[in-house]
């Protein structure tokens, strides 16, 4: 009985409540903070209609991610003409992560995603490979060119 | 990154607005505590004394569905009308009451109790009369221990045939408060 409970989905409030802020951080870092607040919205909105086909509680972090990720890719996609560096102000208790951040601005937006979910949020590429609408080996892929993006605009 | 609070109270007005939710909730403070009161689509289907959120959430998703959210505008129109209640410039509830879960008998039961005017009393074996099961007075009062709302569906105005005020969900003193409120009682 005790998996039965721990698996149950829990009331929609609870859920909101322990995920809106990571949720929140995630669209900022890849959205930047003022298109963030729309998306957050429209992710939760997503959310709630996906709510009642849910048939157990578990890896409900991993499903708001990807809800996420999907609702920022649009948004990337429809703002693709403006695409400029996003202003990344983020209080992180990630060094390594930390060091890449204010330059995931510049990544096309399946990479940015996949870094931010990776090194961000420690999501595992088969989560990641979700929330993209593909493999856990192009999730990988993505993020690890990403990175090497990164890495070569950060050297001197 | 924390969420603002202006942007978490605009989730939560979408939210109520999209028409996505099983069911709204919001604390309301009143002269007998903080009251928890809840609504579906079809209406009002909790008011719950002494609330824990976390709680009384579970028991809405298990009943309604598991779209359950604070979000208060659902809630204002009955919020408003209990204040109005405490502030004495009330005697009728305006509200449609969704009782969806309840058994069919406790529905019967309650949807016989709204009858029972403002300020009067009737008897658990009156109410079973009236309900047509003149022996079930002990079920009506079972029934009555666990109707969902309170107040609006006054089961605060049934008493014990001596007159004594035998028991009440939310506690004597609150049943002892609203009758006096009403001058069914005196204070």
């Amino acid at each position: 009985m005790e998996a039965v409970a721990v698996t149950r989905i829990p009331p929609f409030e609870r859920f909101y409540e322990e995920r809106k802020d990571e949720v929140f951080g995630y669209l900022a870092r890849v959205l930047g903070r003022e298109t963030a607040e729309d998306a957050f919205q429209e992710t939760f909105l997503r959310a709630l209609r996906g709510y009642p086909r849910l048939e157990h509680g578990r890896h409900l972090r991993a499903w708001i991610f990807t809800i996420a990720t999907r609702v920022a890719l649009d948004e990337r996609r429809r703002a693709v003409r403006h695409v400029e560096p996003v202003e990344v102000a983020v209080a992180d208790e990630r060094p390594a992560y930390a060091e890449l951040d204010h330059l995931a601005g510049e990544l096309p937006p399946t990479e940015r995603a996949a870094v931010v979910l990776r090194y961000g949020y420690d999501l595992s590429y088969d989560d990641i490979g979700a929330a993209l609408g593909s493999s856990a080996e192009a999730a990988r892929q993505a993020a690890s060119s990403g990175v090497r993006r990164l890495r070569r605009r950060s050297s001197p | 990154m924390n969420v603002s609070t202006d942007l978490d109270n605009r989730f939560r007005d979408a939210a109520a607005e999209s028409g996505l939710l099983d069911v709204a909730y919001e604390l309301t403070d009143s002269p007998i505590g903080t009251l928890l009161v809840a609504a579906s689509e079809r209406g009002l289907c909790l008011i719950s004394f002494d609330p824990e959120p976390d709680r009384e959430a579970e028991g809405l998703a298990r009943a309604f569905g598991a779209r359950v959210l604070r979000s208060p505008r659902p809630v204002d129109e009955a919020r408003r009308e209990l204040d109005e209640y405490f502030a004495g410039r009330r005697r009728e509830f305006d509200l449609p009451v969704d009782l969806t879960p309840v058994p069919t008998f406790q529905r019967e039961v309650l949807a016989e109790l709204v009858r029972v005017p403002y300020g009067s009393l009737e008897t658990y074996g009156g109410l079973a009369a009236r309900v047509g099961r003149p022996r079930a007075a002990r079920a009506v009062g079972g029934a009555l221990h666990r109707n969902p709302v309170p107040i609006v569906v006054p089961c605060h105005r049934v008493v014990g045939a001596s007159g004594s005020l035998t028991g009440y969900g939310g506690g004597l003193e609150r049943k002892e408060w609203l009758l006096a409120a009403e001058g069914a009682l005196l204070r």
